[in-house]
């Protein structure tokens, strides 16, 4: 028997190498034409701690993490008991016999992963043995595993050769132990190689590689989780060449950096986590009161305060809308997948130019560290806008027009105060209640610029509608071809340009009797925004920390529709 | 543009000693463009919260670029613009409240960095523009509207602030002298490094200095403000440190570190071979 998908799970102890195990494992998969997904969450510390992993390889695109286990690698007892029970009736469990033994269960099976991998004098080789295994019970040919290995240690080092050996001896020893267990899961498929160029990637470098497509030239932020990669990055590459990138003493002082940098002509972004854009608050309400583009990334995990800083959560919409105080309303733009991940960083650029003000970028924790493979962005093809800048002479009044209007950059014609306070056409501050009006106007108004954004609709006819942000897009993609699958007739809606929607869209959406928003949160904070715009809807929710797992949406989904909706369209 | 804009209503109080401030700066400006001769627009005035805030609103004759931010903020602003743009000559105009209070957090990241900016704090020991509360550097046990019982803390001593944190130019002024204040200001903007100009700038509603400050023979007051003595050199950081751990409050530049290499150029030496990367470069990296 073949199938087309494969689910493994690696779980244990924080630095037993689950990342690395679940990242090789997708990168072989991935360079054998497969493709492959990775989810992990662990807690918030370097050693030690339940920590899990997990790749999905199947022959289709995969558009999330996946539901029930095919095969469970524990690293541990705990990570054993924790888990066995999401294993499908029909997978495998592989435990480390070094740590552990079970007594005969049908579905379970030690190998010694240390003894193994010191056998062959690589002692860091025990996720190769791991990987060795799998690749057994799934029938997948060694030769994957060995152009995986050579090219992942062809790194022009002394050491390389041997190294190179003793990975593929302990993959061989792996899968020599396992098929002497007597074990087997079905063959997979042969992968169908896409034609297309492809790379293997993660959200935060999706991210960082929009931003320098957009044409990013200043950085400032500070370490957080899951945001942090993103710094790390910008320190590494954004230098040289004028550019500027830099680690701030905290997020005011990173937000605060970024303003100045935007009203000095940069194209400037930052990015952070929840407990790091509370703190960018009111400088993000200056940026709008003065006009002043930049982007701020906030890669949203569990909250409120501290919350859980390493796991997944879409929690921060209704703060990314009013981040400040005062009558503002932030443009967010919310990526869904990987690959969404670079051109909602490139988009929310253009926002910020276009309407020159502050923009925000909500990703979540689940899509930043998750790899997938995506086909290749052709950067020669992005769009990227500038903002119009003021070339006239002095004696600009930069803020009299009621609407956008070019912007002096200093070094240039037409100095202006930007003034944090409201203010009268050259920046001052003023009290007079036409200039509140003229001012608050003029500042919402530039919102419509941005309304023209894209989105997805199918089967519109119907009146109720599935509309995922974010994140949960895949999982609600595999539910939704569940209930299609039942003869369920529903709309799909799904955009990245959350605020200000796409006006079609809103046209489109007030149309329907029910949109249902499935949402990782507990108060159904997108919904409430789109009952705000007078759309009927109604979220779907789910606060665990974790994404959406699809039969469990689907059924849900199905629920609400009503009872003995299959087959019917009746809501 | 305060001449020419009847919309703008904001006043300092008669005798405040941030008028004296203001001609200082658009003197040194004045003299900067002419010395460097770059436009006026290649100045920018970065300024923060409160009475010395408004300063970025009354400066007269030709305007330079302004930016007025929140409160505490003006030094992470200034990292900004400047850092954006290293050409550009950028001014911090702050009151002892936004600076070394709400903004206190902001000296010390800067001082390491040696951002090459110029800061022009106006100390009036007191929030005028709130109407009287006490500020770090109003003096211990003072009765003021938030302090109905004595102020409780120990009076901040900013120049000793200043060279403990490492500051790299730390001169100090009075509001009554402004040729001499325009001098430390314009010795401050050539300063390659974070230079701040500490300025003695008298509220005369809400905490009246000038008698304590100048002396006042008649009440038998002495004074506390002296100027520097020509021997002094300012890069003696040991003399410099002895100077503001010593009675009085000196008047003149009391430091400046000869040494002094500001950010954007240790940026520059470090990162000369560096090149930014484009998006395709970290594609072709990631290809499968």
């Amino acid at each position: 028997m073949k199938r087309d998908d494969f689910i493994i799970r690696f779980a244990g102890e924080g630095g037993q190498g689950m990342v690395t195990s679940a990242d090789g494992l997708a990168q072989a998969a991935s360079m054998a034409g497969f493709h492959v997904q990775t989810f992990s969450t662990f807690p918030s510390q370097i050693l030690g701690g339940p920590t899990w992993t997990q790749t999905r390889i199947s022959t289709s695109p995969v558009r999330s993490s996946g539901d029930q286990i095919d095969v469970l690698v524990c690293f541990n007892r705990e990570a054993y008991d924790t888990h066995k029970d999401e294993v499908a009736a029909d997978g495998v469990i592989i435990y480390n016999l070094g740590d552990f033994q079970l007594e005969g269960d049908g579905q379970s099976f030690g190998i010694p992963f240390e003894e193994l991998a010191k056998s062959t004098g690589n002692s860091r080789a025990e996720n190769m043995v791991v990987i060795g295994a799998f690749a057994h019970l799934v029938n997948m040919p060694q030769e994957f595993l060995d152009e995986f290995v050579t090219k992942r240690f062809s790194r022009g080092r002394a050491g390389d050769e041997e190294i190179i050996r003793s990975n593929i001896e302990a993959m061989l020893l792996g899968r020599s132990h396992a098929a002497a267990t007597g074990f087997t899961l079905a063959e997979l498929s042969p992968p169908v190689k896409p034609e297309y160029p492809q790379i293997l990637i993660k959200g935060n470098e999706a991210v960082s590689a929009g931003a320098l497509a957009a044409g990013i030239n200043f950085y400032v932020g500070y370490p957080i989780s899951p945001a942090t990669p993103i710094l790390v990055f910008m320190e590494r590459n954004l230098v040289g060449d004028g550019n500027f990138a830099y680690q701030a003493s905290s997020e005011i002082e990173a937000i605060n950096a970024v303003a100045g940098a935007g009203y000095s002509g940069q194209k400037a972004m930052t990015a952070t986590s929840g407990p790091g854009l509370s703190l960018m608050s009111e400088a993000i309400g200056m940026a709008w009161m003065t006009e002043i583009p930049f982007v701020v990334v906030n890669v949203q995990r569990g909250g409120p305060a501290t919350g859980l800083p390493t796991k997944t959560e879409q929690s921060d919409f209704q703060v990314a809308l009013h981040p400040a105080h005062g009558d503002s309303a932030i443009p967010v733009i919310a990526p869904g997948t990987v690959e969404e991940c670079f051109y909602a960083t490139v988009s929310a650029f253009n926002w910020a130019e276009r309407y020159q003000g502050p923009v925000i970028m909500l990703s979540e924790q689940m899509l930043a560290e998750r790899a997938q493979n995506i086909p290749r962005p052709d950067v020669s093809k992005v769009h990227v806008e500038d903002r119009e800048v003021y070339q006239g002479d002095n004696g600009y009044l930069r803020y009299e027009a009621r609407e956008l209007s070019p912007m002096p950059i200093p070094g240039g014609p037409g100095p202006y105060v930007a003034n944090a306070s409201e203010h009268d056409p050259f920046g001052d501050t003023t009290h007079l209640p036409h200039r509140h009006v003229h001012m608050m106007e003029r500042r919402f108004s530039k919102l419509k610029l941005l309304e023209d954004g894209e989105y997805e609709a199918h089967n519109t006819d119907s009146p109720v509608a599935v509309m995922p942000w974010g994140g949960s897009k895949g999982p609600t993609e595999e539910a939704y071809e569940v209930l299609q699958g039942y003869g369920l007739n529903v709309a799909w809606y799904y955009t990245m340009y959350l605020h200000p929607l796409p006006a079609k869209l809103l046209e489109e959406l007030l149309q329907k009797d029910l949109v249902i928003v499935p949402e990782l949160n507990f108060q159904g904070q997108f919904s409430s925004y789109l009952r705000s715009l007078g759309v009927k809807a109604e979220s779907i929710t789910q606060y665990t920390g974790l994404p959406f797992n699809v039969s469990n949406l689907a059924r849900r989904l199905e629920e609400r529709l009503g009872a003995g909706a299959r087959g019917a369209v009746n809501v | 543009m305060s001449k020419k804009n009847p919309e703008y209503d904001f006043k300092w109080c008669p005798g405040c000693g941030d008028f004296g401030v203001r001609r200082a700066l658009e003197m040194a400006m004045q003299r900067w463009t002419v010395k460097t001769e770059q436009p006026i627009e290649q100045n920018v005035v970065v300024a923060g919260i409160g009475c010395s805030g408004n300063l970025v609103h009354l400066l007269e004759g030709q305007q330079p670029f302004g930016f007025h931010g929140i409160h505490g903020r003006s030094l992470p602003l200034a990292l900004g613009v400047k850092m954006g743009n290293p050409e550009l000559n950028v001014v911090v105009v702050a009151g002892d409240g936004d600076f070394l209070s709400i903004g206190g957090e902001h000296i010390a990241p800067q001082a390491a960095r040696n951002l090459n900016v110029c800061v022009v704090v106006m100390d009036n020991g007191v929030y005028g523009l709130t109407k009287g509360q006490s500020s770090p550097t109003t003096v211990e046990g003072t009765v003021t509207s938030s302090t109905p019982y004595g102020k409780m803390e120990a009076q901040v001593s900013p120049l000793h602030l200043y060279m403990t944190l490492g500051v790299s130019f730390v001169a100090s002024g009075f509001s009554s002298k402004v040729r001499e204040m325009a001098d430390l200001i314009m010795q401050g903007m050539e300063h390659p490094g974070f230079a701040i100009v500490h300025v003695q700038s008298p509220c005369t509603t809400y905490n009246n200095t000038y008698d304590v400050l100048k002396g006042d023979p008649a009440k038998g007051i002495a004074p506390v403000i002296y100027d520097i003595p020509d021997e002094h050199d300012p890069a003696d950081r040991s003399a410099a440190m002895a100077m503001v751990d010593s009675p009085g409050l000196p008047l003149g530049l009391i430091y400046q570190d000869p040494g002094s290499v500001p950010l954007e150029q240790r940026l520059a030496t470090a990162t000369v071979n560096a090149r930014s990367r484009k998006a395709e470069d970290v594609f072709d990296s990631l290809m499968i």
